[in-house]
């Protein structure tokens, strides 16, 4: 069998396209609804695990410790097929943002807790000088310095919630990968999967690229 | 005149060492005082215990009446001392102008350009008129501890606090700090100075203390502190200082 037919069939591209053009639109809204999710959730969850009283403090080192060691695949499933059993029935999309958001949220707590960490302590003492008080000291003066510090783990972090976008095909969302492997089984011929391969790196490439690129300005900035 | 800054029975220590052994001290409103010490002696926890950012086991700290203390009054009370560090501690992501506004436009709520506008006057006063707009990064040491005391004037505070002002200052940027300093002095804020810059005590201090292994040890107007003073210790530390 010809090998350019098989895998780079211009014509089954050009049928699945409009397909996976799709899928590519639910895995982008799916990863940016998490991201978006997993940053709030884990700014608070840092500044709980961080500044809050003692039982909140223990409460979000636990969710953080769990939610790192849990396969996301595993969480998935959990969610889409076991919470069910007590009446929480989720979409497959409200499924994939939950569990994708909670993983995402504890990395990014990690991530936050990290670059607060990083902040000197004559920073806290010059805020705690003028009076500003917890919430604009973090506002103002701590948050600022530590986004930057934070920014290439973060983006390193986005691209790990875009990749992971693609196990929630297994909960039947019609994602990018469940797009492509339909049209494959539709056309009988691969080159649908390679469409998505391509479409996956197109998307998160750029961001990889990003990611050295902040790195390269932060170490001319430390130096 | 009641005190502005009072200090009773101030007692302080890291793990087993006691680093302040029962500290009496009242300073009088518009008063500078300045205080000096071999290192170690407790001068700079002294007056980092006044806004409460080293905590203490024993005693009390009261100013201008108000007794410092964890909680909800914190915040007010500090607002009312302006504290200006050895390393200078400006925040390096925000221009000059932004961080001596910073205070004024959140602790007391005034409108950003009027915020902005007084520290600009400040920054003119303190003399970097054309830096206003640069981040900390890019003034020397000597320019950025003058935007720290600007910083810390913007607040209108009560008292001022220097801890070591120029300690981290390369020689020849020593001069611009004590310079704006002196032209603080005597205006109506009170000051706590610790330094080791003894010209510029017996030049601008209203009294001189010592201390010495967390004790006040002796406390006089400069005159006589650096010309008679009473303590042996005293006289040994201002013979080893003084001699080069």
């Amino acid at each position: 069998m010809d090998l350019v037919a098989t895998f780079f069939n211009w014509r089954v591209l050009r049928d699945a396209l409009p397909l996976l053009l799709e899928g590519l639109g639910v895995t982008v809204l799916l990863g940016a609804t998490s991201i978006v999710a997993g940053f709030v959730g884990g700014l608070l969850t840092a500044l709980l695990r961080l500044y809050g009283a003692a039982p909140l403090r223990a409460l979000a080192r636990v969710y953080i410790d769990v939610f790192r060691s849990i396969p996301l695949l595993v969480l998935l499933v959990l969610v889409y097929y076991a919470l069910p059993f007590v009446g929480v029935r989720l979409s497959s999309f409200g499924a994939a943002a939950t569990a994708l958001s909670l993983v995402s949220c504890a990395y990014t707590a990690e991530i936050f807790r990290a670059g607060i960490e990083a902040i000197p302590k004559g920073q806290f003492e010059a805020a705690d000088a003028i009076g500003l008080g917890f919430f604009n000291t973090m506002r103002d003066v701590v948050l600022p310095q530590a986004l930057r510090i934070v920014t290439p783990p973060l983006t390193s972090n986005c691209i790990n919630v875009l990749k992971d976008t693609a196990l929630a095909s297994v909960v039947a969302m019609p994602d990018l990968l469940k797009q492509a492997t339909q049209a494959q089984a539709l056309a009988a011929n691969p080159t649908p999967l390679i469409g998505a391969a391509l479409l996956y790196l197109a998307l998160l490439l750029p961001l990889v690229r990003l990611v050295g690129h902040f790195e390269a300005r932060h170490r001319a900035a430390t130096r | 005149m009641s005190a502005i800054v009072e200090i009773a029975g101030l007692h302080k220590s890291y793990g087993t060492f006691h680093a302040l052994k029962g500290i009496d001290l009242q300073v009088a409103p518009g008063e500078v005082v300045v205080i000096v010490g071999p290192s170690g002696s407790g001068k700079s926890t002294l007056i980092r215990c006044i806004n409460l950012l080293e905590t203490y086991q024993r005693g009390e700290v009261r100013v201008d009446g108000e007794k410092v203390q964890r909680g909800k009054a914190l915040a007010k009370v500090r607002a009312e001392v302006g504290m200006v560090f050895q390393s200078f501690n400006l925040f390096p992501h925000l221009s000059a102008l932004r961080n001596v506004a910073l205070g004024p436009l959140r602790v007391r709520g005034i409108p950003r350009a009027d915020a902005e506008a007084r520290a600009r006057s400040l920054l003119v006063k303190v003399g970097l008129a054309e830096h206003c707009d640069k981040l900390p990064g890019q003034l020397s040491g000597g320019q950025q501890q003058r935007v720290a005391i600007a910083r810390a004037l913007a607040m209108e505070p009560k008292v001022l606090l220097f801890d070591e002002p120029t300690s981290a200052l390369d020689p020849e940027m020593v001069g611009e700090v004590l310079a704006v300093m002196q032209a603080l002095a005597h205006t109506g804020v009170t000051m706590l100075i610790v330094t080791h810059e003894m010209g510029f005590a017996r030049r601008v201090a209203d009294r001189v203390i010592f201390m010495e292994a967390g004790l006040v040890v002796e406390q006089a107007p400069p005159e006589q502190f650096f010309g008679a003073p009473r303590e042996p210790r005293t006289r040994a530390f201002l013979q080893a200082i003084l001699q080069h």
